[in-house]
């Protein structure tokens, strides 16, 4: 119940809303909801379409909202250049949580994805590169085995085949139905990520909202680049949680990224429609460099 | 002993949680020839909820990096009920590289119920802080040994866990968030902690089944207050032992079976 509970509101932020509700709802001008979008920093509320056609960013704020992972792949890698890897790699249950197996086979077939990343290898503008893409629909792209196993062999065959790797981050954070386990993958990922930096190559991280919890205190922090999409939350504790802890009322902009900008953890903010050009010329630059 | 072993995973927390269950501060005195605590992180400040210095077992020179609950309610005001800052991470960074530097091992005591959480927290770079520690710790060239003594707290808890072996206290637990935490964020009700305990797999026992620990440290009947100096004369000797194994083992060895030891944590299918 509470678990059903969560990912109905994660779809529901994510995907607007479904039409059953609509279908429910007896008010006079009926709009399916999932037609508009209401931004969650600026909380205008706009049409989708006008969304999507200004790349999922918020056309009076700039917010950066979620995109799936094919959507991104396939904004960022050069047409036809991406092959996956592990493409069919499914969580076990190391816990044995109740209903995990359940959960999963539903939103596997709701969202087409496998788990909540897909790592694999692509050019971008001609760059050969390893990447990695989280897609928070998926649990709100927690990191349990899958994604820790599927992030360190991303390393490792870019450590082995001497490639930049590129991350897009998207996480609520440790994967709670996975107990210990999931608590362990950011150790594992941060070690592969210490075995590619040895090697002198390259490591992108672009923060995606939302970057948070085990996923900030491990690998997404450890890129020799940082990138922040604009206005998207970025933060290691939960808002609520600090909230709590303070008794008050937080800034709008606590945890955005322009926060982390300010207070040092990221090197630049870049817009969605730069983020190609601009990895494109890091990558260039990077090509003589490392431990040749 | 086998007693204990019966304790459910609540008794355990309630255990950890007993206001008179040891710290770091009761052990340091038993389990050390001596040891000169260092301050400072170098770059902000001093952190009172992670103590860090120079200390000697048994004629060895080691690091010693530990997480500080407090006795009372005035060492808690300065230990933050052992609930670090970034600063703490960083101060704990830099004396392990210093203890490299002078080929010395580091020996990490965990005990937080989790990083802290606030404003501060976040402005100085609590998610970097951490993550900086489990890469540099994963290829620090010197040993590493952890020991769990009461609490082992999510990444606050592991950010002073990436070690070549990790010893648990047999009544402490160690966790992705606490149990409370648990249930609040998959049941939206904080108050069914005890069914999380059940059911999150946190004991010490545990720890040895996945993977995540190597050696259960045994507790004195009823608990490591019970009879302190027996406990620290527990943890002593497994330091002492496991030292002398790692000490001899060539460092490139040591550094990849550390990380093949994180490298096989996970379950999945293919």
């Amino acid at each position: 119940m509470g678990l059903e509970e969560l990912f109905n509101v994660v779809k529901v932020r994510l995907n607007g809303n479904d039409e059953e509700k609509t279908e429910k709802d007896d008010s006079a001008v009926r709009v399916p909801d999932n037609m508009l979008f209401k931004c969650p920093r600026c909380l205008n509320v706009i049409m989708t379409e006008e969304l999507e056609k200004n790349l999922r960013v918020c056309p009076e704020c700039g917010y950066h909202a979620r995109l799936t992972a094919p959507e991104r792949i396939s904004l960022i890698a050069d047409k036809d250049s991406f092959s996956e890897f592990d493409a069919d790699m499914l969580s076990a249950n190391p816990i044995d949580f109740p209903d995990y197996a359940e959960k999963q086979q539903k939103l596997r077939e709701s969202t087409g994805l496998k788990d909540a990343v897909i790592t694999g290898e692509c050019t971008i503008r001609g760059e050969k590169c390893v990447i990695g893409v989280m897609d928070s629909r998926y649990m709100m792209a927690s990191m349990g085995s899958v994604v820790g196993e599927k992030i360190t062999r991303a390393f490792e065959y870019a450590t082995e085949n001497r490639l930049p790797i590129i991350l897009f981050t998207a996480s609520g954070g440790a994967r709670m139905q996975e107990g210990i386990v999931s608590l362990m993958q950011m150790a594992k990922t941060s070690g592969a990520a210490a075995r590619h930096s040895d090697a002198g190559l390259l490591y992108i991280t672009v923060m995606t909202d939302p970057t948070t919890g085990g996923v900030t205190a491990s690998f997404a922090s450890l890129g020799d680049i940082i990138i922040a999409e604009p206005k998207v939350l970025i933060g290691f504790a939960g808002r609520r949680v600090i909230e709590g802890t303070i008794k008050q009322r937080l800034p709008d902009d606590f945890q955005s990224a322009e926060f982390m900008l300010e207070h040092g953890f990221a090197d630049m903010i870049v817009e969605r429609k730069s983020m190609r050009r601009t990895i494109a010329h890091i990558l260039k630059l990077h090509k003589t460099g490392g431990n040749a | 002993m086998e007693k204990l072993n019966k304790l459910t995973p609540y008794e355990r927390l309630e255990v950890v949680r007993h206001k008179g269950r040891p710290t770091i501060r009761d052990y340091i005195p038993l389990i050390f020839d001596e040891f000169w605590e260092m301050h400072g992180d170098r770059l902000y400040g001093d952190d009172g909820a992670i103590m860090g210095g120079i200390a000697s077992i048994s004629g060895i020179p080691v690091t010693v990096i530990a997480e500080v609950k407090g006795r009372n309610i005035n060492e808690n005001k300065d230990s933050n009920f052992a609930m670090p800052h970034p600063e703490g991470y960083r101060k704990a960074l830099r004396l392990a590289k210093q203890a490299e530097k002078f080929h010395r091992p580091v020996i990490c005591f965990i005990d937080t119920p989790g990083a802290f959480c606030g404003v501060e927290a976040e402005k100085r770079g609590q998610g970097e802080a951490i993550a900086r520690n489990l890469m540099e710790f994963m290829r620090l060239r010197t040993p590493v040994i952890s020991v769990v003594l009461g609490e082992g707290g999510s990444g606050g808890a592991l950010a002073l866990g990436v070690c070549d072996e990790l010893a648990v206290l047999e009544n402490s637990i160690y966790s992705v968030i606490s149990p409370r935490g648990f249930a609040s964020i998959l049941w939206k009700d904080a108050g069914r902690e005890k069914e999380a305990c059940s059911i999150m797999k946190i004991t010490a026992e545990d720890m040895l089944e996945l993977g995540v620990a190597e050696k259960i440290i045994e507790e004195p009947f009823g608990g490591a207050h019970n009879d302190i100096s027996q406990t620290a004369e527990n943890i002593g000797e497994f330091l002492y032992k496991t030292l002398h194994k790692k000490m001899k083992i060539d460092i490139d060895v040591l550094l990849n079976e550390r990380y093949t030891k994180f490298r096989k944590i996970g379950e999945f299918i293919e």
